[in-house]
């Protein structure tokens, strides 16, 4: 029964925390954008303008709601909805903290530790297309029907090369546990210092995942006016634009949990702190290195500009691939070498 | 050739480092990242107003005397010579018991400056025999429609609680500049030919 209460208790704030995290993104976007660009950037809705999130909320929701004639009314209001459903989903296998001990017995910060972790994120992900896919159809409009299928082939093409990423991954670890993933990192080097080339395919392709620049081709607004939310209006384009901000919020997190050691920190215990410090600690450390990617994720948009269609594909298919077979390879001769492979 | 000067542009091979983009992408996240502890450019306009330059010139006044009265006479000089012909002007004749209001026998009652026509040359300024209309340092606010730029008396004439500095713009070349008639725009085709004469 307390598992059930600690459980509960756990996926409310895991779902608080990340509507809060991915509405200061919008935030922490606009001003890191305004610095980048010798600018000041929102500063007027309360202190530093941290109130801003809110007026643009408040904004969403009272802006008028309209839905075009020749649009698919059903598809058109659960496009969106699929989005952000899948968005936040994913929030349930990734391992937040070590244990917590609350009267005698023991918690993993963790809202459910499936033993198929890897899959389940890639599952939900390839399912995050359908929210863009079918919002940009049932709009019946050609720029949305566009951003939408570019959408779906950008993802389709960039989810295999971020798999066989987490392949070679997967090969080392031994396990498809988030957890266990995380765990094993404790000890000695973080997952990057043996696989350097599958973090970086990971991440580029987490960023053609996550329609972020430079790979945001299926809204670019110079060529697509919106690309699939073109005839979204009121707080179901509000959803869209959030679920973007809870995706890259979540792939910060997985890259921090694949390759950077997750919640573990060095010499962390060392420290001689009780079991609860240290999950606390470690939880800290942990939004402190998924921040450090959002910001990564922000300086990139605010630095390249976006590729052209043929290039996309061109570095999907042609480049990243290739590679990720070749980390496959590599790790698999090294692991032969070195006596892993059993 | 001969000058040595023409460049060869040669499109030659990308080298390996060049088509993996990385160092490339590098040396632009370098550049945004230094860009963020960069002085912004930014000033806070209503709390924070930008440097006018001294010669600056916009919002005109009408001044009164030291005793409240208005100065101009509408002699309608300002408006011969304005350019972009923005000012019109009503005149009438003082009333007994207005000496305090109006310094002589002659008085706009109607005077108007198109703030959309006015090109803030400052003629009518130089033209005014009575030293009433000057421009000053401040901004024209801006406005929904067109008539809202249409300024009359009471966005012109200064209040006496309120007085409008144009010490600046009387400056003691501006004073002798006045009162040498030929160089004044206002200067007829005749004077020009009695001056030739001479």
């Amino acid at each position: 029964m307390t598992v059930l209460i600690f459980k509960i208790i756990l996926v409310l704030s895991v779902f608080g925390i990340t509507m809060l995290i991915a509405m200061y993104s919008t935030w922490a976007e606009r001003k890191l954008s305004a610095v980048m660009q010798d600018r000041v950037g929102p500063n007027r809705a309360g202190p530093l303008g941290l109130l801003q999130p809110l007026a643009d909320g408040i904004k969403m929701f009272t802006k008028e709601e309209l839905i075009p004639q020749g649009s698919n009314r059903f598809l058109f209001i659960i496009g969106p909805g699929i989005a952000m459903l899948t968005a936040l989903i994913t929030g349930a296998v990734i391992p937040w903290g070590g244990d917590v001990n609350i009267g005698g017995e023991s918690f993993a910060l963790q809202i459910t530790d499936i033993n198929i972790g890897v899959l389940y994120l890639f599952g939900v992900v390839s399912v995050g297309v359908y929210g863009i896919m079918i919002g940009g159809w049932a709009s019946n409009n050609k720029y949305s029907l566009l951003g939408a299928l570019r959408a779906s082939s950008q993802m389709i093409s960039y989810e295999i090369a971020m798999g066989f990423s987490i392949i070679a991954m997967v090969m080392m670890t031994g396990t498809l546990s988030l957890r266990e993933i995380v765990a094993q990192q404790d000890a000695g080097l973080a997952n990057v210092a043996y696989q350097p080339l599958a973090f970086l395919i990971f991440m580029i392709c987490a960023f053609a995942e996550t329609n972020r620049a430079p790979f945001d081709l299926p809204e670019c607004e110079t060529e697509l006016i919106g690309g699939y939310h073109t005839e979204y209006s009121s707080m179901k384009l509000g959803l869209f634009l959030f679920a973007e901000y809870i995706n890259m919020f979540i792939s910060s997190a997985i890259m921090v949990s694949f390759f950077w050691g997750g919640y573990n920190f060095p010499f962390q215990h060392e420290l001689g702190l009780s079991p609860n410090a240290l999950a606390t600690v470690q939880t800290v450390v942990f939004f402190g290195k998924v921040f450090a990617f959002i910001f990564l994720f922000m300086w990139v948009r605010w630095t390249l500009p976006r590729f052209r269609y043929d290039q996309l594909m061109n570095l999907g298919w042609k480049v990243l691939l290739p590679l990720s077979l070749l980390n496959i390879f590599l790790t698999g001769v090294v692991m032969y070498l070195t006596g892993k492979l059993n | 050739m001969l000058t040595n000067r023409s460049k060869v542009m040669e499109k030659k091979q990308m080298t390996l480092a060049e088509r993996l983009y990385l160092p490339a992408i590098a040396g632009g996240m370098s550049i945004t990242f230094r860009h963020i502890f960069k002085k912004k450019a930014t000033v806070q306009y209503p709390e924070q107003l930008r440097p006018i330059a001294p010669v600056y010139r916009g919002h005109h006044v009408l001044k009164r005397d030291e005793a409240g009265a208005e100065r101009c006479t509408a002699c309608g000089l300002c408006a011969v010579a304005c350019p972009a012909e923005a000012i019109t002007m009503t005149a009438a004749e003082r009333k007994k018991g207005e000496e305090n209001l109006y310094r002589e026998e002659k008085y706009a009652a109607v005077y108007e400056i198109n703030m959309l026509r006015c090109i803030f040359c400052g003629l009518c300024e130089e033209a005014c025999p009575k030293e009433a209309i000057f421009l000053t340092d401040r901004i024209i606010p801006s406005n929904y429609g067109r008539n809202g730029f249409v300024f009359g008396k009471d966005k012109l004439v200064e209040t006496m609680e309120n007085p409008v500095d144009v010490t600046r713009r009387q400056t003691p070349a501006m004073l002798e500049f006045k009162k040498d008639k030929f160089h004044q725009h206002n200067v007829t085709i005749k004077d020009l030919i009695d001056l030739d004469e001479h």
